[in-house]
């Protein structure tokens, strides 16, 4: 039957509905601030929204979409293509080039399309993409549109994608390699130098989506490409404007003079209406900010630290390091559902993440930190992971 | 003992510590519905074969890959 594949969906959907739990779609029905919000009914802090910087709820950004929403109304009611080029994305597109010090720029709806739609795009059939196995589901959508050939290579491992363009002998001039900046799951950072190395012996060319890491890494903001020092090797940055710029809508930049001809082959491009100009002027403001206000990144990296150490000293399985995006892995489903509802309970919005979401058959709260975060808030956030312990759901033997 | 049996040996040796239900493997013993394997553990098994015959196995190979001798058709044609 047509819907027998949902079965096993409709499941878990009845547990989770039977233990009066709502992890996935949990209702924020009011916003407080960046960082706290009633949510399912209880007035919690914000751990789970990856609002980097906390311009999703900054009176400047605020002001802009206002302003815009006034000037240009709520959307535009159609695409780049037709009747969808205000000159506020055109603003937007400039503005993203210059930021990256790049002369081509192309703004999407959403970050989704914006790295779906260059993946598919790229590369095609006769081509080669490489792909870090841990990559996003929308890289993983786009490539699988392409028509090329998708080999991965195994999760931040430079040797291992050295080892596969190796195998392509002289085609590795029609190779596409694809990387995270930090990895959404584990907050883990792309060992960039030695993938820029591989592909300066090998060959290809290389795409860089840097949704978790721009504005969270770089002197300036740019991402993990500028903080490892290779942002030279990149041939594509993709992003999005919908973490620490506080809005929707994706991105790429490019060196490459292509991009002029690439933008009118992007079916997520062509075929989707464009952003709201109020969501643009939104994300113009915040560009403005990242690169105005260094300070935002050094709270955060605070925060991120005190909350990644405050949590491995509760003996908790954490993720490999400190990072915006900390996770604590759990081996059992129930367990960590539990886990889940009593955070909520006692306070705190994480994310629950389930394979296949998750990069292992485990299972994850996923907590994502802000600079809008009070150092009071992080501690909050600390000492409810503490009373998990304390009320005998997890220990460290229990975790995986 | 032809190449192509040489490589379903090896195939069958390769998946002994994920076949925890303790299937007869065969050649035509599905990597899925037969053995189990999760979606995780059939791109560790492919890790593992390509590491052995130092090839890479395109993902786009997969939906025609259904049982152990599918595979070692696709490892064959991938390794002549």
């Amino acid at each position: 039957m047509l819907f027998d594949k949902f079965r096993e969906m409709a499941d878990f959907q009845a547990q989770l509905a039977a233990r009066d739990v709502k992890p996935f779609g949990a209702v924020t029905e009011r916003i407080i601030s960046a960082t706290e919000g009633i949510v399912e009914g209880r007035e919690v802090i914000l751990a789970g929204t990856n609002n980097y910087l906390g311009l999703s709820y900054d009176q400047r950004c605020i002001d802009a979409a206002r302003e815009a929403v006034s000037r240009w109304g709520t959307g535009t009611t159609g695409s780049r293509l037709a009747n969808g080029s205000f000159a506020e994305h055109e603003a937007l597109e400039r503005e993203m080039a210059a930021f990256y010090g790049v002369d081509h720029a192309i703004v999407f709806s959403t970050g989704y399309s914006a790295t779906m739609g260059m993946c598919a795009t790229l590369a095609g059939p006769g081509d080669t993409i490489l792909l870090d196995a841990d990559s996003h589901a929308s890289i993983y959508a786009g490539v699988t549109l392409s028509g090329a050939n998708i080999i991965r290579y195994k999760h931040n491992n430079p040797e291992d994608l050295a080892k596969r363009l190796r195998r392509l002998g002289d085609d590795t001039g029609r190779a596409l390699i694809i990387a995270e900046g930090i990895y959404s799951m584990y907050g883990d950072i792309a060992p960039l130098r030695e993938i820029a190395e591989v592909k300066r012996e090998y060959g290809g060319y290389l795409f860089l989506d840097e949704a978790h890491s721009m504005g969270t890494l770089g002197d300036t903001g740019r991402g993990a490409a500028q903080a490892a020092g290779v942002e030279d090797d990149v041939d594509f940055f993709a992003g999005t404007f919908s973490k620490s710029l506080g809005a929707i809508g994706g991105f790429c930049v490019s060196r490459h003079p292509q991009m002029e001809a690439i933008r009118y082959c992007i079916r997520a491009y062509i075929f989707t209406a464009s952003s709201s100009p109020s969501v643009i002027a939104s994300t113009r403001e915040a560009l403005r900010i990242v690169q105005a206000e260094p300070q935002l990144r050094e709270k955060l990296w605070d925060n991120a630290h005190r909350l990644y150490d405050g949590l491995k000293a509760l003996g908790l399985p954490v993720s490999p390091a400190a990072s915006p995006v900390i996770a604590i892995e759990m081996e059992d489903r129930s367990a960590t559902i539990d886990c889940w509802k009593a955070l909520l309970q006692a306070g705190v919005y994480v994310n629950l993440v389930v394979p296949p979401a998750s990069p292992s058959n485990n299972y994850l709260l996923r907590n994502s930190v802000s600079a809008a975060h009070s150092t009071q808030q992080i501690d909050a956030i600390i000492a409810a992971y503490a009373g998990l312990i304390d009320a005998g759901l997890v220990t460290p033997s229990q975790a995986a | 003992m032809t190449e192509y049996q040489d490589t379903l040996e090896f195939l069958y040796s390769a998946l002994q510590s994920q076949n925890k239900k303790n299937v007869p493997l065969e050649e035509d013993t599905a990597l899925v519905a037969d053995i189990g394997l999760s979606s995780l553990e059939v791109m560790e098994f492919i890790e593992k074969i390509e590491d052995h015959f130092d090839i890479s196995i395109p993902l786009n190979i997969l939906p025609d890959v259904n049982t152990i001798g599918d595979l070692a058709k696709k490892v064959q044609e991938l390794n002549p």
